[in-house]
Protein backbone atom coordinates (compact mmCIF):
# COMPACT_ATOMS: atom_id res chain seq x y z
CA UNK A 1 0.00 0.00 0.00
CA UNK A 2 1.74 3.11 -1.14
CA UNK A 3 -0.77 5.88 0.04
CA UNK A 4 -0.93 6.52 3.46
CA UNK A 5 -3.99 6.41 5.43
CA UNK A 6 -6.05 9.48 6.23
CA UNK A 7 -6.64 9.54 10.13
CA UNK A 8 -9.31 12.27 11.48
CA UNK A 9 -8.65 13.33 14.93
CA UNK A 10 -10.78 12.21 17.32
CA UNK A 11 -10.86 14.65 20.40
CA UNK A 12 -14.03 13.72 22.51
CA UNK A 13 -16.09 16.85 23.59
CA UNK A 14 -16.08 18.41 27.07
CA UNK A 15 -18.77 18.60 28.73
CA UNK A 16 -19.15 22.10 30.27
CA UNK A 17 -22.41 23.23 32.29
CA UNK A 18 -23.25 26.64 32.30
CA UNK A 19 -23.80 28.51 35.49
CA UNK A 20 -27.31 29.13 35.91
CA UNK A 21 -28.50 32.72 36.79
CA UNK A 22 -30.23 31.25 39.30
CA UNK A 23 -27.09 29.88 41.01
CA UNK A 24 -27.52 31.76 44.17
CA UNK A 25 -30.81 31.36 45.23
CA UNK A 26 -30.03 27.41 45.02
CA UNK A 27 -28.24 27.17 48.37
CA UNK A 28 -28.89 29.20 51.23
CA UNK A 29 -24.90 30.00 51.90
CA UNK A 30 -24.55 31.49 48.69
CA UNK A 31 -28.21 33.41 49.16
CA UNK A 32 -26.96 34.40 53.02
CA UNK A 33 -23.92 35.90 50.56
CA UNK A 34 -25.87 37.94 48.19
CA UNK A 35 -27.92 39.53 50.64
CA UNK A 36 -24.94 40.70 52.45
CA UNK A 37 -23.89 42.00 49.07
CA UNK A 38 -27.16 43.60 48.75
CA UNK A 39 -26.90 45.53 51.94
CA UNK A 40 -24.80 48.19 50.24
CA UNK A 41 -28.17 49.14 49.19
CA UNK A 42 -29.42 49.92 52.24
CA UNK A 43 -26.39 51.67 52.71
CA UNK A 44 -26.83 53.89 49.68
CA UNK A 45 -30.24 54.56 51.09
CA UNK A 46 -29.56 55.56 54.07
CA UNK A 47 -26.80 58.01 52.60
CA UNK A 48 -29.60 59.91 50.27
CA UNK A 49 -31.94 59.63 53.08
CA UNK A 50 -29.19 61.69 54.76
CA UNK A 51 -28.93 64.06 52.08
CA UNK A 52 -32.71 64.85 51.72
CA UNK A 53 -33.24 65.55 55.45
CA UNK A 54 -29.92 67.76 55.45
CA UNK A 55 -31.88 69.79 52.57
CA UNK A 56 -34.95 69.99 54.26
CA UNK A 57 -32.71 71.63 57.42
CA UNK A 58 -31.13 73.88 54.79
CA UNK A 59 -34.93 75.45 53.93
CA UNK A 60 -35.98 76.13 57.27
CA UNK A 61 -38.34 75.32 60.38
CA UNK A 62 -41.35 74.33 58.06
CA UNK A 63 -39.34 72.63 55.46
CA UNK A 64 -37.50 70.52 58.05
CA UNK A 65 -41.33 69.76 59.68
CA UNK A 66 -42.27 68.62 56.73
CA UNK A 67 -39.94 66.53 56.13
CA UNK A 68 -40.35 64.51 59.34
CA UNK A 69 -43.93 64.17 58.26
CA UNK A 70 -42.63 62.63 55.46
CA UNK A 71 -40.71 60.15 57.12
CA UNK A 72 -43.97 58.37 59.89
CA UNK A 73 -45.38 57.46 56.13
CA UNK A 74 -45.85 53.60 56.20
CA UNK A 75 -43.65 53.10 52.67
CA UNK A 76 -40.73 54.91 54.36
CA UNK A 77 -41.13 53.90 57.65
CA UNK A 78 -40.87 50.26 56.36
CA UNK A 79 -38.03 51.03 54.06
CA UNK A 80 -36.35 52.28 57.28
CA UNK A 81 -36.90 49.17 58.62
CA UNK A 82 -35.77 47.43 56.14
CA UNK A 83 -32.93 48.89 55.50
CA UNK A 84 -31.76 49.18 59.38
CA UNK A 85 -32.08 45.56 59.38
CA UNK A 86 -29.40 45.09 56.50
CA UNK A 87 -27.15 47.61 57.92
CA UNK A 88 -26.56 45.73 60.92
CA UNK A 89 -26.53 42.67 58.89
CA UNK A 90 -23.34 44.63 57.36
CA UNK A 91 -21.98 45.75 60.56
CA UNK A 92 -21.96 42.60 61.72
CA UNK A 93 -20.97 40.60 59.00
CA UNK A 94 -18.10 43.30 58.17
CA UNK A 95 -16.57 43.13 61.88
CA UNK A 96 -16.50 39.30 61.80
CA UNK A 97 -14.54 39.25 58.36
CA UNK A 98 -11.83 41.75 59.66
CA UNK A 99 -9.80 39.37 61.25
CA UNK A 100 -9.62 36.95 58.09
CA UNK A 101 -7.82 40.58 56.08
CA UNK A 102 -6.02 41.69 59.40
CA UNK A 103 -4.19 38.87 61.59
CA UNK A 104 -2.35 40.15 63.94
CA UNK A 105 0.39 38.15 65.67
CA UNK A 106 2.11 38.24 69.17
CA UNK A 107 5.22 36.76 70.13
CA UNK A 108 4.55 34.18 66.85
CA UNK A 109 1.14 33.25 67.67
CA UNK A 110 -1.60 34.23 65.96
CA UNK A 111 -4.62 35.61 67.82
CA UNK A 112 -7.71 34.19 67.87
CA UNK A 113 -10.04 35.78 65.51
CA UNK A 114 -12.47 37.18 68.54
CA UNK A 115 -9.72 38.41 70.14
CA UNK A 116 -10.01 41.41 66.53
CA UNK A 117 -13.53 41.24 66.06
CA UNK A 118 -14.08 42.34 69.45
CA UNK A 119 -12.60 45.44 69.63
CA UNK A 120 -14.53 46.42 66.95
CA UNK A 121 -17.77 46.19 68.47
CA UNK A 122 -16.73 47.70 71.26
CA UNK A 123 -15.42 51.18 69.32
CA UNK A 124 -18.76 50.64 67.54
CA UNK A 125 -21.10 50.66 71.06
CA UNK A 126 -19.12 53.27 72.18
CA UNK A 127 -19.06 55.63 68.75
CA UNK A 128 -22.62 55.21 68.71
CA UNK A 129 -23.14 56.26 72.27
CA UNK A 130 -20.75 59.30 71.65
CA UNK A 131 -22.96 59.94 68.66
CA UNK A 132 -26.33 59.41 70.59
CA UNK A 133 -25.67 61.87 73.50
CA UNK A 134 -24.62 64.67 71.00
CA UNK A 135 -28.08 64.18 69.41
CA UNK A 136 -30.24 63.88 71.99
CA UNK A 137 -28.76 66.47 74.59
CA UNK A 138 -30.20 70.36 74.61
CA UNK B 1 -26.00 -7.74 57.78
CA UNK B 2 -24.72 -4.49 56.22
CA UNK B 3 -27.38 -1.59 54.96
CA UNK B 4 -27.52 -0.39 51.47
CA UNK B 5 -27.41 3.19 50.28
CA UNK B 6 -27.84 4.65 46.82
CA UNK B 7 -25.38 6.28 45.24
CA UNK B 8 -26.66 8.58 41.72
CA UNK B 9 -23.43 9.08 40.08
CA UNK B 10 -23.15 11.16 36.96
CA UNK B 11 -22.10 9.57 33.89
CA UNK B 12 -20.95 11.14 30.62
CA UNK B 13 -19.57 9.14 27.50
CA UNK B 14 -19.05 11.72 25.19
CA UNK B 15 -18.90 8.93 22.03
CA UNK B 16 -22.25 8.68 22.89
CA UNK B 17 -23.87 11.05 24.89
CA UNK B 18 -24.39 14.40 23.95
CA UNK B 19 -25.04 15.14 27.71
CA UNK B 20 -24.14 14.07 31.13
CA UNK B 21 -26.95 11.15 32.78
CA UNK B 22 -27.05 10.01 36.11
CA UNK B 23 -27.07 6.42 37.13
CA UNK B 24 -27.93 4.66 40.31
CA UNK B 25 -26.23 2.33 42.09
CA UNK B 26 -27.17 0.63 45.21
CA UNK B 27 -23.85 -0.18 47.42
CA UNK B 28 -23.01 -1.86 50.82
CA UNK B 29 -22.77 0.60 53.55
CA UNK B 30 -20.22 -0.60 55.71
CA UNK B 31 -19.36 0.58 59.16
CA UNK B 32 -16.26 2.69 57.71
CA UNK B 33 -16.59 3.27 54.38
CA UNK B 34 -16.47 6.41 52.30
CA UNK B 35 -17.87 7.32 49.39
CA UNK B 36 -14.63 6.32 47.35
CA UNK B 37 -15.05 3.19 49.01
CA UNK B 38 -18.62 3.29 47.17
CA UNK B 39 -17.13 4.13 43.80
CA UNK B 40 -14.70 1.04 43.87
CA UNK B 41 -17.03 -1.27 44.76
CA UNK B 42 -19.27 0.01 42.04
CA UNK B 43 -15.80 -0.19 39.49
CA UNK B 44 -15.31 -4.09 41.20
CA UNK B 45 -18.39 -5.53 41.32
CA UNK B 46 -21.15 -3.49 39.23
CA UNK B 47 -19.92 -1.07 36.55
CA UNK B 48 -16.59 -1.42 35.17
CA UNK B 49 -16.93 1.38 32.94
CA UNK B 50 -17.24 3.88 35.54
CA UNK B 51 -14.40 6.37 35.52
CA UNK B 52 -12.54 8.57 38.56
CA UNK B 53 -9.82 9.62 39.74
CA UNK B 54 -8.66 8.53 43.47
CA UNK B 55 -5.09 7.88 44.87
CA UNK B 56 -3.72 8.09 48.14
CA UNK B 57 -7.49 7.19 50.12
CA UNK B 58 -6.09 9.53 53.03
CA UNK B 59 -7.10 12.54 52.29
CA UNK B 60 -3.12 14.28 50.86
CA UNK B 61 -3.11 13.68 47.24
CA UNK B 62 -6.19 15.97 46.46
CA UNK B 63 -7.34 13.84 43.53
CA UNK B 64 -10.53 12.60 44.44
CA UNK B 65 -12.60 15.71 44.46
CA UNK B 66 -16.44 15.59 44.05
CA UNK B 67 -19.58 16.73 44.45
CA UNK B 68 -21.70 14.92 47.48
CA UNK B 69 -24.58 16.29 47.33
CA UNK B 70 -23.79 19.31 46.20
CA UNK B 71 -20.74 20.28 48.36
CA UNK B 72 -17.48 19.82 47.25
CA UNK B 73 -15.63 16.97 49.23
CA UNK B 74 -12.88 14.21 48.70
CA UNK B 75 -14.50 11.56 48.52
CA UNK B 76 -12.03 9.55 50.61
CA UNK B 77 -12.92 11.49 53.22
CA UNK B 78 -16.86 11.32 53.40
CA UNK B 79 -18.29 8.81 55.08
CA UNK B 80 -21.15 6.91 53.50
CA UNK B 81 -23.18 6.85 57.01
CA UNK B 82 -23.22 10.13 57.45
CA UNK B 83 -25.80 10.14 53.91
CA UNK B 84 -27.75 7.45 55.24
CA UNK B 85 -30.35 6.29 54.33
CA UNK B 86 -29.63 8.12 51.35
CA UNK B 87 -29.72 8.09 48.26
CA UNK B 88 -25.94 10.09 47.58
CA UNK B 89 -25.87 12.15 45.00
CA UNK B 90 -22.26 11.64 43.10
CA UNK B 91 -21.23 14.30 40.65
CA UNK B 92 -17.86 16.05 39.13
CA UNK B 93 -16.38 18.84 40.54
CA UNK B 94 -18.09 21.71 39.91
CA UNK B 95 -16.99 24.63 37.56
CA UNK B 96 -15.06 22.37 35.88
CA UNK B 97 -15.44 20.68 32.32
CA UNK B 98 -16.10 17.53 32.14
CA UNK B 99 -14.09 14.96 30.78
CA UNK B 100 -15.98 11.46 31.28
CA UNK B 101 -18.26 10.30 33.77
CA UNK B 102 -16.59 11.83 37.19
CA UNK B 103 -13.25 13.24 35.62
CA UNK B 104 -13.05 17.09 34.90
CA UNK B 105 -10.30 18.61 32.99
CA UNK B 106 -7.89 20.36 35.25
CA UNK B 107 -5.50 22.33 32.89
CA UNK B 108 -6.93 25.94 33.62
CA UNK B 109 -6.32 25.35 37.28
CA UNK B 110 -2.51 23.92 36.42
CA UNK B 111 -1.99 27.12 34.39
CA UNK B 112 -3.12 29.46 36.73
CA UNK B 113 -0.96 27.23 39.49
CA UNK B 114 2.30 27.76 37.68
CA UNK B 115 1.30 31.72 36.68
CA UNK B 116 1.92 32.80 39.86
CA UNK B 117 5.39 31.77 39.95
CA UNK B 118 5.22 28.88 42.94
CA UNK B 119 8.95 28.76 43.57
CA UNK B 120 11.64 30.89 45.62
CA UNK B 121 12.87 33.54 43.50
CA UNK B 122 15.89 35.61 44.53
CA UNK B 123 17.52 38.96 43.28
CA UNK B 124 20.47 37.79 44.37
CA UNK B 125 21.41 33.74 44.29
CA UNK B 126 23.07 32.09 47.70
CA UNK B 127 26.33 31.09 46.77
CA UNK B 128 26.84 27.04 47.93
CA UNK B 129 29.66 27.95 49.97
CA UNK B 130 27.49 30.10 52.65
CA UNK B 131 25.26 27.29 53.31
CA UNK B 132 21.69 26.95 53.49
CA UNK B 133 19.13 29.33 54.14
CA UNK B 134 18.24 29.51 57.92
CA UNK B 135 14.31 30.17 59.21
CA UNK B 136 13.03 30.51 62.73
CA UNK B 137 10.08 28.56 63.35
CA UNK B 138 7.98 32.29 63.92
CA UNK B 139 9.15 32.96 60.46
CA UNK B 140 7.94 29.63 59.16
CA UNK B 141 4.78 30.25 60.82
CA UNK B 142 4.29 33.34 58.29
CA UNK B 143 3.39 31.21 56.01
CA UNK B 144 2.77 27.21 56.99
CA UNK B 145 -0.76 27.84 56.61
CA UNK B 146 -0.69 28.47 53.10
CA UNK B 147 2.11 25.55 51.99
CA UNK B 148 -0.48 23.08 53.21
CA UNK B 149 -2.38 22.59 50.15
CA UNK B 150 -2.80 19.32 48.41
CA UNK B 151 -4.14 21.23 45.41
CA UNK B 152 -7.52 19.12 45.18
CA UNK B 153 -9.34 22.43 43.69
CA UNK B 154 -12.72 21.77 46.29
CA UNK B 155 -12.14 25.67 46.56
CA UNK B 156 -12.54 26.50 42.88
CA UNK B 157 -15.49 24.22 43.43
CA UNK B 158 -16.93 25.77 46.01
CA UNK B 159 -15.95 29.73 44.14
CA UNK B 160 -18.59 31.07 42.61
CA UNK B 161 -16.51 33.85 41.01
CA UNK B 162 -13.82 31.28 39.61
CA UNK B 163 -17.36 29.56 38.19
CA UNK B 164 -18.64 33.02 36.44
CA UNK B 165 -15.42 34.25 35.41
CA UNK B 166 -12.84 32.40 33.64
CA UNK B 167 -10.04 34.79 33.96
CA UNK B 168 -10.30 34.66 37.72
CA UNK B 169 -6.79 33.53 39.45
CA UNK B 170 -8.94 31.31 42.04
CA UNK B 171 -8.14 30.82 45.22
CA UNK B 172 -5.56 28.46 45.73
CA UNK B 173 -3.41 30.20 43.30
CA UNK B 174 -3.46 33.11 45.59
CA UNK B 175 -2.63 31.12 48.65
CA UNK B 176 0.17 29.45 47.14
CA UNK B 177 1.52 33.11 45.61
CA UNK B 178 1.12 34.35 49.57
CA UNK B 179 2.60 31.09 50.53
CA UNK B 180 5.70 32.40 48.75
CA UNK B 181 5.54 35.69 49.55
CA UNK B 182 5.21 35.68 52.98
CA UNK B 183 8.38 32.84 53.11
CA UNK B 184 11.51 34.96 54.40
CA UNK B 185 13.98 32.93 51.78
CA UNK B 186 11.95 34.63 48.94
CA UNK B 187 12.36 37.86 47.19
CA UNK B 188 9.43 37.71 44.70
CA UNK B 189 6.80 39.68 45.76
CA UNK B 190 7.47 42.40 43.38
CA UNK B 191 7.38 39.79 40.63
CA UNK B 192 4.39 38.41 41.54
CA UNK B 193 2.44 41.65 42.32
CA UNK B 194 2.58 42.34 38.34
CA UNK B 195 0.15 38.81 37.75
CA UNK B 196 -1.97 38.73 41.05
CA UNK B 197 -2.77 42.99 40.01
CA UNK B 198 -4.28 41.84 36.73
CA UNK B 199 -7.60 43.39 36.90
CA UNK B 200 -9.15 39.92 36.47
CA UNK B 201 -6.22 38.45 38.85
CA UNK B 202 -7.48 38.82 42.29
CA UNK B 203 -10.12 41.49 42.12
CA UNK B 204 -12.82 39.43 41.33
CA UNK B 205 -13.10 38.29 44.43
CA UNK B 206 -15.98 39.29 46.43
CA UNK B 207 -14.68 37.45 49.83
CA UNK B 208 -17.88 34.94 49.48
CA UNK B 209 -15.67 32.75 51.44
CA UNK B 210 -16.68 29.25 50.45
CA UNK B 211 -13.34 28.64 49.59
CA UNK B 212 -12.30 28.55 53.37
CA UNK B 213 -15.41 26.25 54.53
CA UNK B 214 -14.77 23.16 51.98
CA UNK B 215 -10.83 23.74 52.32
CA UNK B 216 -9.82 19.82 53.74
CA UNK B 217 -6.61 21.27 54.86
CA UNK B 218 -7.96 24.42 56.73
CA UNK B 219 -5.53 26.73 54.62
CA UNK B 220 -8.04 29.42 54.76
CA UNK B 221 -7.58 31.04 51.08
CA UNK B 222 -10.10 33.46 51.28
CA UNK B 223 -8.03 34.72 54.44
CA UNK B 224 -4.67 34.82 51.85
CA UNK B 225 -6.69 36.45 49.36
CA UNK B 226 -7.77 39.85 51.42
CA UNK B 227 -4.60 39.54 53.35
CA UNK B 228 -3.46 40.24 49.58
CA UNK B 229 -5.74 42.97 48.34
CA UNK B 230 -4.74 44.92 51.49
CA UNK B 231 -1.01 44.25 50.10
CA UNK B 232 -1.68 45.20 46.92
CA UNK B 233 -3.46 48.40 47.71
CA UNK B 234 -0.65 49.53 49.96
CA UNK B 235 1.75 49.21 47.19
CA UNK B 236 -0.80 50.86 44.70
CA UNK B 237 -0.86 54.03 46.63
CA UNK B 238 3.20 53.68 47.33
CA UNK B 239 3.58 53.55 43.58
CA UNK B 240 0.92 56.81 43.31
CA UNK B 241 2.77 59.01 45.83
CA UNK B 242 6.18 58.42 45.00
CA UNK B 243 6.23 57.09 41.41
CA UNK B 244 10.10 57.76 41.56
CA UNK B 245 10.13 54.39 43.29
CA UNK B 246 12.55 51.69 41.68
CA UNK B 247 10.83 48.63 40.61
CA UNK C 1 5.98 45.15 33.17
CA UNK C 2 2.96 44.74 32.71
CA UNK C 3 0.66 47.73 33.43
CA UNK C 4 -1.02 47.35 36.89
CA UNK C 5 -4.51 47.49 37.78
CA UNK C 6 -6.37 50.12 39.50
CA UNK C 7 -8.57 48.24 41.40
CA UNK C 8 -6.51 48.85 44.58
CA UNK C 9 -7.56 51.96 44.62
CA UNK C 10 -11.43 51.45 43.34
CA UNK C 11 -11.19 48.49 46.71
CA UNK C 12 -9.70 51.04 49.09
CA UNK C 13 -12.93 53.60 48.68
CA UNK C 14 -15.04 50.11 49.08
CA UNK C 15 -13.06 49.18 52.23
CA UNK C 16 -13.20 52.43 54.01
CA UNK C 17 -16.78 53.12 52.81
CA UNK C 18 -17.77 49.81 54.04
CA UNK C 19 -16.00 50.48 57.93
CA UNK C 20 -17.36 54.02 57.82
CA UNK C 21 -20.99 52.76 57.24
CA UNK C 22 -20.27 49.64 59.74
CA UNK C 23 -19.05 52.52 62.29
CA UNK C 24 -21.58 55.23 61.72
CA UNK C 25 -24.80 54.27 59.99
CA UNK C 26 -27.11 52.00 61.96
CA UNK C 27 -27.29 54.24 65.04
CA UNK C 28 -28.06 56.95 62.82
CA UNK C 29 -30.57 55.44 60.75
CA UNK C 30 -32.36 53.90 64.28
CA UNK C 31 -32.65 57.53 65.66
CA UNK C 32 -33.84 59.56 62.63
CA UNK C 33 -35.04 56.58 60.30
CA UNK C 34 -37.07 55.12 63.09
CA UNK C 35 -36.88 56.30 67.31
CA UNK C 36 -37.58 60.17 66.20
CA UNK C 37 -40.33 59.60 63.91
CA UNK C 38 -42.21 56.73 65.72
CA UNK C 39 -42.17 59.08 68.79
CA UNK C 40 -40.24 56.81 70.69
CA UNK C 41 -37.65 59.22 72.01
CA UNK C 42 -38.40 62.91 71.74
CA UNK C 43 -37.37 64.70 68.28
CA UNK C 44 -34.67 67.36 69.28
CA UNK C 45 -36.00 70.49 67.96
CA UNK C 46 -34.93 72.42 64.94
CA UNK C 47 -32.43 74.59 66.55
CA UNK C 48 -30.64 71.78 68.10
CA UNK C 49 -30.43 69.99 64.93
CA UNK C 50 -29.36 72.96 62.86
CA UNK C 51 -26.64 73.75 65.61
CA UNK C 52 -25.31 70.11 65.62
CA UNK C 53 -25.12 70.05 62.10
CA UNK C 54 -24.03 73.52 60.82
CA UNK C 55 -20.51 72.91 63.08
CA UNK C 56 -17.59 72.49 61.21
CA UNK C 57 -16.47 69.61 62.65
CA UNK C 58 -19.97 67.85 61.91
CA UNK C 59 -20.06 69.00 57.98
CA UNK C 60 -16.61 67.51 57.41
CA UNK C 61 -18.16 64.25 59.70
CA UNK C 62 -21.48 64.04 57.21
CA UNK C 63 -19.48 64.67 53.86
CA UNK C 64 -17.68 61.60 54.76
CA UNK C 65 -20.21 59.94 55.88
CA UNK C 66 -22.45 60.76 52.09
CA UNK C 67 -19.34 60.39 50.33
CA UNK C 68 -17.61 56.84 50.84
CA UNK C 69 -20.32 54.91 51.85
CA UNK C 70 -21.95 55.73 48.46
CA UNK C 71 -18.50 54.63 46.96
CA UNK C 72 -18.71 51.21 49.02
CA UNK C 73 -22.03 50.77 47.56
CA UNK C 74 -21.01 51.42 44.44
CA UNK C 75 -17.89 48.71 44.04
CA UNK C 76 -20.03 46.04 45.90
CA UNK C 77 -23.13 46.35 43.81
CA UNK C 78 -20.90 46.28 40.18
CA UNK C 79 -19.73 43.35 41.67
CA UNK C 80 -22.94 41.75 42.49
CA UNK C 81 -24.40 43.00 39.13
CA UNK C 82 -21.57 41.12 37.49
CA UNK C 83 -22.06 37.93 39.62
CA UNK C 84 -25.53 37.92 40.67
CA UNK C 85 -27.39 38.95 37.49
CA UNK C 86 -24.26 37.63 35.37
CA UNK C 87 -24.42 40.92 33.28
CA UNK C 88 -20.57 41.85 32.76
CA UNK C 89 -21.00 42.34 29.05
CA UNK C 90 -22.67 45.54 30.16
CA UNK C 91 -19.49 46.72 32.06
CA UNK C 92 -18.92 50.09 30.87
CA UNK C 93 -22.66 50.72 31.44
CA UNK C 94 -22.57 49.56 34.95
CA UNK C 95 -19.22 51.26 35.82
CA UNK C 96 -20.47 54.69 34.64
CA UNK C 97 -23.73 54.46 37.09
CA UNK C 98 -22.19 53.02 40.22
CA UNK C 99 -18.92 54.85 40.79
CA UNK C 100 -20.75 58.13 38.41
CA UNK C 101 -23.64 57.47 40.96
CA UNK C 102 -21.19 57.73 43.83
CA UNK C 103 -19.30 60.77 42.24
CA UNK C 104 -22.88 62.71 41.76
CA UNK C 105 -23.20 61.91 45.35
CA UNK C 106 -20.46 63.19 46.67
CA UNK C 107 -21.12 66.33 44.69
CA UNK C 108 -24.54 66.97 45.88
CA UNK C 109 -23.01 66.10 49.28
CA UNK C 110 -20.39 68.86 49.31
CA UNK C 111 -23.26 71.61 47.78
CA UNK C 112 -25.82 71.12 50.64
CA UNK C 113 -23.26 70.53 53.30
CA UNK C 114 -21.60 74.00 52.20
CA UNK C 115 -24.95 75.77 51.95
CA UNK C 116 -25.93 75.04 55.31
CA UNK C 117 -27.31 78.67 56.91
Amino acid sequence: MKETPVYTEYHPRWYRARVSTYWWIRQWKYLKFILRELSSLSVAYFVVLTLLQLRALSRGPASYAAFQEWLKSPIVMALNVVSLLFVLFHTITWFNLTPSAMPVRVRGKRLPDWMIAAPNYVAWLALSAVIAWLILRD
Amino acid sequence: MAERITLQVTRYRPEQEGRPTVQEYEVPCEKEWVVLDGLNYIKDKLDGSLSYRWSCRMGVCGSCGMMVNGEPKLTCATFLSDYLPGPVRVEPLQYFPVVRDLVIEMTDFMVKLKSIKPWIIREDEKPLSEGEFLQTPEQLDNYKQFSMCINCMLCYAACPVYGLDQHFIGPAAIALAQRYNMDSRDQGANERLDILSQHEGIWGCTFVGECTKVCPKNVDPAGAIQQYKLKATKEWFKDFLMPWRAK
Amino acid sequence: MAKRSNEPFLWSLFSSGGTVAAFLVPVLLFFYGLAFPLGWLASPGYQSTLALVRHPLTRLVLFVLCSLPLFHWAHRFRFTLYDGLQIKHLNEVIIVFCYGGALVGTVVASYILWNIP
